[in-house]
């Protein structure tokens, strides 16, 4: 059967170099890192070389980097962490640090800060998106208080693709108060953008290996040196005592790994896969009533989301699936809690609408045979499922 | 699937919550369901409950069918998870709600 993977915003396959990369680290040079003989420091080394690929990818410091085991955990402590710094140093003063954060962010930054919240230890500002998903730099100024110790923007959202303004909002922090620190959700962006976090200006940032073809499981935290951080995993002091527990030594290698191959090939990658999603954009808005969200301009080369009147997200992710092509949707049906993704609502798109939400997102592996086979798929599916509907005046 | 022209009894039911929407047209002979079919904007277990309900009710009297129950219509369908039960419930109505708008034409 023909298989189009097109859901590699979900995640990707563990590519054969990574996995190649991390075999040895299993039974061969298994030691625990912490250990001073042979089997340990085969193991402290391989931590360490990945460490410093990732530190020079990000264009990071020396011991400003720890890995953890996705970017969800990565989030959780960045927040968690400098929330939880602020709180003891408040003890007396009364004042409750204050969060920044954009309202289409990933649930992990949403759900901790509404956590933070309620349990009394942040105030939180749920900035608005427009229509295209974008956040404002002015918005963020607006936002800003005496008590503001956080602003948290994602670089890439997730469901439409949107590039938000990190580095515009890393310049306008430093100009108006440089002790605000700034955390970047960076998952979508790894492969296809400027991660450098000088450029970006951020403090902290977010990033997990799966959407990059290393493993589910592994993920990994750049801190800022002088950035104030309490660990959420107590125990053995492992990386820098920030995040204890005995190194995933094979899934570290596989992460550094899957980075040195992103940063190889990255413009190639860039453009190959911007040509194929505008090949798809262009195919798939032929359909009638047919509308494509996100930034037209602003926009990661692999995501193309679309909302498609007339016919409901699951059902067409399910009749793909029967025709070997993987995609995702925002769908209240194909969400767990039958409502419509917070992203779309924050983008003011109807829940009508977002009823008929559609997301492709390609991968390194993507052809231009697969991009028209699902141009050759999608307009049947379509007229199938809107035959199928009743006629509602 | 599709339409019935000049059914005895047609009903359109929505939920507002996820959006689905179902329309049932019935046509009676003899006190029996003697056609019955679907049309439905929604997912996947939607579209299957409202499916499956039209193969159960066929050729059925009328007094019967009203009866079918939600979870008749999901063990039919070799069970839901608990997220999609509201599907089953969504067709169960739609039937008893095209059976009352038959009643009220006769």
């Amino acid at each position: 059967m023909v298989k189009v993977y097109l859901d590699n915003a979900a995640t990707t396959q563990v590519d054969t170099e990574v996995f190649r990369a991390m075999r040895p680290y299993y039974s061969l040079k298994f030691g625990n890192a912490s250990e001073p003989h042979l089997w340990g420091q085969q193991a402290r080394k391989a931590i360490e070389e990945s460490r410093q690929i990732i530190t020079q990818f990000l264009g990071a410091k020396l011991k400003e980097i720890i890995f953890t085991s996705c970017a969800t955990e990565s989030i959780n402590l960045a927040h968690r962490g400098l929330i939880e710094s602020f709180k003891v140093a408040n003890l007396h003063s009364g004042k409750v640090p204050h969060i920044i954060t954009s309202s289409i962010e990933h649930k992990a930054v949403l759900e901790t800060c509404k956590h933070l919240e309620q349990i009394g230890w942040a105030k939180v500002t749920y900035l608005p998106v427009d229509e295209y998903g974008l956040a404002s730099v002015k918005d963020v100024e607006k936002a800003i208080r005496p008590e503001t110790v956080l602003v948290s923007i994602m670089y890439v959202n997730n469901e439409v693709g949107t590039i938000e303004p990190i580095v515009e909002i890393g310049q306008l922090l430093k100009k108006i108060n440089p002790k605000i620190y700034f955390h970047c959700d960076a998952t979508q962006a790894i492969q296809y953008l400027d991660c450098q976090v000088d450029k970006l200006g951020v403090d902290l940032l977010s990033l997990t290996g799966h959407k990059f073809y290393a493993p589910k499981g592994i993920g990994a935290l750049y801190i800022r040196k002088g950035t104030p951080m309490v660990r959420q995993q107590d125990g053995g002091g492992q990386e820098y005592g920030l995040r204890a527990g005995t190194e995933n030594v094979p899934y570290i290698v596989g992460l550094g790994k899957a980075i040195e191959l992103i940063a190889n090939r990255k413009s190639v990658i860039v453009n190959r896969t911007k040509s194929l999603r505008d090949r798809l954009i262009k195919g798939i808005l032929k359909i009638p009533e047919t509308k494509l969200t996100g930034h037209p301009a602003k926009r990661v080369p692999h995501i193309a989301s679309f909302i498609i009147e007339g016919v409901e997200g699951e059902a067409m992710l399910l009749l793909l699936s029967d025709k070997g092509i993987a995609a995702s949707s925002g769908s209240a049906c194909t969400s767990g809690i039958l409502a419509p993704s917070h992203v779309l609502t924050a983008m003011r798109i109807s829940q009508k609408s977002a009823h008929g939400s559609l997301r492709f997102s390609l991968g390194k592996d993507t052809t231009t045979q697969d991009i028209d086979y699902v141009l050759e798929v999608m307009p049947k599916i379509v007229a199938q499922l809107r035959r199928m509907a009743p006629k509602i005046i | 699937m599709g339409e019935i022209k000049n059914p005895d009894g047609v009903a359109t039911v929505g939920n507002r919550r996820c959006g689905d929407i179902m329309k049932l047209y019935i046509k009676v002979k003899d006190k029996k369901i003697s056609d019955i079919k679907f049309q439905t904007l929604g997912c996947g277990a939607a579209i299957a409950t409202s499916s499956i309900i039209t193969t159960m009710v066929k050729g059925k009297p009328v007094a019967e069918a009203e009866k079918i129950t939600n979870q008749a219509i999901a063990q039919a369908l070799g069970g839901l998870p608990p997220v999609k039960l509201h599907c089953s419930l969504l067709a169960a109505d739609a039937l008893k709600a095209a059976i009352a708008n038959y009643r009220k034409k006769k």
